[in-house]
């Protein structure tokens, strides 16, 4: 494939087998070109189409899968408007696309991010991509029978005449590659035509995932790779102060010791995370007994040396206490008048939420090869552009000679949004000379994470003496998100963590939201579910409280917040929200209240264009929360695969009551005091409910990614539905310790 | 052939060493066939699996057997690769997720599992997967208790759809038998 600068498209050229057909969105003027979000100029889409000799149609896919479905998903939007045979398409991963146009660097596949399959830019590009290369296939017939191509129509990999005539793409490939692209975007099908969007498929890496065939990251080998691993600075900020590698260098398979300088104090995490000395040697296990044979003193940074959980702690509480030099998020009509109307009742309470480690399934792990003109990188990342990027500046190699290859990767909840173990790799092989492959051990991991933010809540709110609503005031004290993130630098503080749309915002006359930032030395990351589930965990419990406090129910008084159906605002609708909490509360039948120690608990969310709501039955028997049942209703849109929605609504239900029971990272003189799995107890088998009950109404509107908002209902209505079983209300997260002491 | 960084190296077990060189190494067995470990017996079956024999099926996860990530098959029960020396190994059948499936067929369990798409992000399934098949040898038709009592982790939260794969693999008619 070649660039054409001075015809600006794409020249398809053979590649691979004889015959086959390489097709892409191959526009012919800059100005046709869909935007495409990316963080560079837009750029064309080519490749994702591939139509071999013998028929099989191969398709290309795009995005970072980590589990959210995306290597099934998009190619599904591909594979309708192309009209092929869903059954007999055969999926390849595609590499990260760099490419070098007149406009300036771009990302030549479009978004290859983690994003979900709904993205909004995949729902349009995707199905242009196949739609120009059925439109190719309906011409190459139509020459061939030397008919009007607008007399054709195509199903199943065919292209079919009006006379019953039938041909396969297969062998219409090779002369629809020698045709040129359509003028302009071809029209897309009407949603009735659909034949694969909105019918359940399977993950297509079934197969090899369930052989043990499938390579993640931290399964590839490159060339005669040393595997590394690194002892890290315990200490946030903290540095090297002296280091012994005599015995290590002795340990059989150790090949050197390289030491890694930290990142710059106060600069961006744009590179590694931490000081650290390195171990590289013949294989994982020798590695591992060369860093325990380390001998190394680590110096804290002064800033963060003394910093303590029960420490922060006080400190959020102490400075909602004081509610001095707040940044104000949203202020609506005047909160503290609302306080002071006679005959209003008012209602406060404070919620915790702890440090949380990304624990992905697979950790942090990344397979290199660097020289002076290439760069080869396999691993499971989430941002291949920001990667490929990063791995320029740190080896001097042009962009276009860094080839990212993604494997399929164990999990990500938002840690692979960051690079830094690719940045270890890099400069562990240029510093080498050899090939590596970085391997983070769990304890690596749980220590040294991008967390998501602690933070104390207050909740404050006015009724008047109907027990209505007439202000919310929400107030967090939070470890900034925002903070040495390059890509949120010159954010708003609160970035991340206070939306000020989120629910109930607008919906009351008088309605605050203030921030106050918690300094900490740990670096801050994105976790499923994001600001919404760090806010809605607070809003939601607290309007059961409220609900309980003043006897209301809890489902009768946010259906009254919400009020008549509306566009309260581009992106919400309340009708949409009302929807999925009356599907909730009917699904676990709410109107008849368990008996037996059993409580009922609901709680509802929307942002980004999707609406959830949770509904759990749970008790508590001896020292065990029993989830009996679990229902979650959701309205993303248009729902592309269904079978991936229950998974995706499902897995981010669980992910949710997971982070809720039992996970916490806490600090201790400067560092983090958990070290493996048992100190960080994720949810197992025994703890999950049998099933997750998923109800999604699809009401057409463009697809939408609902992870974050799933994610966001579930903790508070598991809280709540504790409170329903044992009168407990647990204002601290994690939950189980927390229920155990209060019981 | 000159060593190129880039080459994608695929897996090339270690051959049998000659006999005259056997008696300083370990005499191993997985999947049927025969290997002999002439390095560190201290080395767990993890990371010889992984590094030596490149079975890159059994994943790491935590290395202290908290996960189940790395599960095999010992002598047909299920253990975690991480916590076993290779040296315990001696005269053990070892099974890894790459040699549960027959010639021709896939296990009961790896057919329900794409069944019923018991995927997350798919890293702990291949343990997942052994751990069901040392139960479903112990206890063909495993209860709720039998099923929630499997240790290993799912961070994607999988475990409605692993239950409901194990129940499938259980009631599915048994090969022979009608």
């Amino acid at each position: 494939m070649s660039f054409d600068r001075s015809r600006r498209r794409f020249l398809v050229t053979s590649a691979g087998a004889a015959g086959a057909l390489l097709v892409g969105w191959r526009a012919q003027a800059q100005d046709d070109l869909p935007y495409l979000g990316a963080r560079f100029a837009p750029q064309q889409l080519t490749d994702f189409v591939r139509i071999e000799a013998d028929g099989a149609v191969v398709i290309g896919a795009r995005g970072c899968e980590v589990g959210q479905g995306v290597k099934t998903g998009l190619p599904m939007l591909i594979a309708e408007e192309l009209d092929a045979d869903w059954s007999r398409v055969r999926v390849e991963q595609l590499s990260y696309g760099y490419i070098e146009a007149d406009s300036g660097p771009g990302d030549r596949y479009g978004d290859q991010g983690a994003s979900g399959d709904a993205g909004p830019t995949a729902w349009t590009q995707l199905r242009q991509a196949g739609a120009v290369a059925r439109w190719l296939l309906v011409q190459s017939a139509a020459q061939q029978w030397n008919l009007d191509a607008t007399t054709l129509r195509t199903e199943s990999g065919f292209v079919i005449a009006a006379d019953g005539r039938k041909l396969a793409y297969g062998d219409l490939a090779a002369n629809a590659a020698t045709l040129d692209a359509p003028a302009s975007p071809p029209a897309l099908k009407d949603v009735s035509q659909f034949r694969i969007i909105g019918k359940p498929a399977r993950t297509v890496d079934a197969r090899e995932v369930v052989l043990g065939r499938t390579e993640y990251g931290i399964d590839s080998y490159l060339g005669n790779a040393l595997v590394a691993v690194i002892a890290r600075c315990p200490y946030p900020g903290g540095a090297l102060d002296t280091l012994d590698d005599t015995q290590a260098r002795q340990v059989t398979g150790v090949h050197c010791i390289i030491v890694l300088p930290g990142p710059k104090s106060d600069a961006a995490f744009d590179g590694v995370l931490a000081a650290g000395v390195v171990v590289l040697a013949d294989d994982t296990w020798s590695a591992l007994r060369g860093r325990d044979k380390l001998k190394i003193a680590w110096k804290a940074d002064p800033a963060w040396a003394k910093d303590s959980s029960a420490a922060l702690e006080a400190s959020a509480n102490a400075l909602l206490d004081d509610d001095a030099n707040a940044t104000v998020v949203r202020n609506d009509g005047d909160f503290a008048k609302a306080k002071k109307a006679p005959r209003t009742t008012t209602l406060s309470a404070r919620y915790q939420l702890p440090f949380l480690a990304h624990a992905t399934a697979e950790p942090p792990s990344a397979t290199i090869a660097v020289t002076s003109d290439k760069v080869v990188l396999i691993a499971g990342v989430h941002d291949p552009a920001g990667a490929s990027h990063l791995l320029h500046t740190l080896t001097n190699v042009p962009r276009e000679a860094i080839d990212i290859r993604l494997p399929r990767a164990g999990g990500d909840l938002g840690r692979r949004l960051h690079n830094d173990f690719v940045a270890e790799a890099a400069l562990i092989a240029k510093a080498a000379g050899v090939p590596v492959k970085l391997v983070w051990l769990r304890e690596d991991d749980l220590s040294h994470d991008f967390y998501r933010p602690f933070g104390v809540h207050e909740l404050t709110a006015t009724l008047d003496r109907k027990q209505h609503l007439t202000g919310w005031s929400h107030r967090i004290a939070a470890t900034p998100r925002n903070w040495r993130d390059a890509q949120l630098a010159g954010k708003p503080v609160f970035t991340g963590l206070l939306d000020a749309d989120a629910f109930p915002a607008g919906l009351l006359p008088n309605f605050q939201q203030l921030f106050h930032a918690l300094p900490c030395g740990l670096p801050r990351g994105d976790f499923l579910g994001g600001a919404h589930a760090f806010q809605a965990f607070a809003a939601q419990c607290f309007l059961d409280e409220i609900a309980h406090a003043t006897h209301q129910d809890p489902v009768v008084l946010r259906m009254d917040l919400l009020g008549a159906p509306r566009m309260l605002r581009p992106g919400f609708e309340t009708g949409r929200l009302a929807g999925v909490l009356r599907i909730a509360a009917g699904k676990i039948d709410w109107q008849h209240k368990p008996k037996d120690g059993h409580g009922l608990g609901i709680a509802c969310h929307a942002g980004d264009g999707a609406y959830a709501a949770h509904a759990f039955e749970v008790s508590v028997e001896g020292n065990d929360l029993v989830i009996h049942r679990a229902v979650c209703a959701i309205d993303a849109g248009r729902v592309l695969n269904p079978l991936n929605l229950q998974a995706q609504a499902s897995a981010a239900t669980l992910i949710a009551v997971s982070a809720t029971l039992h996970e916490a990272i806490t600090l201790r003189n400067g560092q983090v005091q958990q070290r493996n799995l048992p100190d960080y107890p994720l949810l197992r088998m025994a703890q999950a409910p049998h099933s997750v009950d998923v109800h999604s109404v699809d009401t057409g509107a463009d697809p939408t990614d609902f992870h974050d908002i799933v994610a966001a209902s579930a903790a508070p209505a598991l809280v709540n539905a504790v409170f329903a079983a044992t009168t407990v209300r647990v204002r601290k997260l994690p939950l189980m310790p927390e229920l155990l002491r209060l019981l | 052939m000159p060593d190129n960084p880039f080459r994608r190296t695929k897996p090339e077990p270690v051959p049998p060493v000659a006999a005259s060189a056997r008696e300083k190494t370990l005499p191993l067995r997985i999947n049927g066939k025969a290997f002999f470990h002439n390095g560190d017996p201290e080395m767990p079956l993890l990371w010889y699996l992984r590094d030596v024999l490149r079975l890159t099926g059994t994943k790491y996860g935590c290395g202290i057997g908290a996960c189940g990530a790395c599960t095999v098959l010992v002598d047909g029960k299920a253990e975690h690769a991480c916590m076993l020396p290779v040296k315990s190994l001696a005269q053990r059948e070892v099974t890894t997720i790459e040699g549960l499936a027959g010639k021709d067929a896939l296990h009961p369990l790896q057919e329900s599992w794409i069944a019923e798409d018991a995927i997350g992000c798919g890293y702990c399934q291949p343990g997942m997967i052994m751990a069901a098949a040392a139960l479903l040898k112990r206890k063909p038709h495993p209860d709720d208790a039998d099923i929630d009592a499997l240790p290993n982790l799912c961070r994607c939260g999988t475990y409605p759809r692993v239950r409901a794969a194990i129940a499938r693999a259980a009631s599915a008619p048994v090969e022979g038998k009608k």
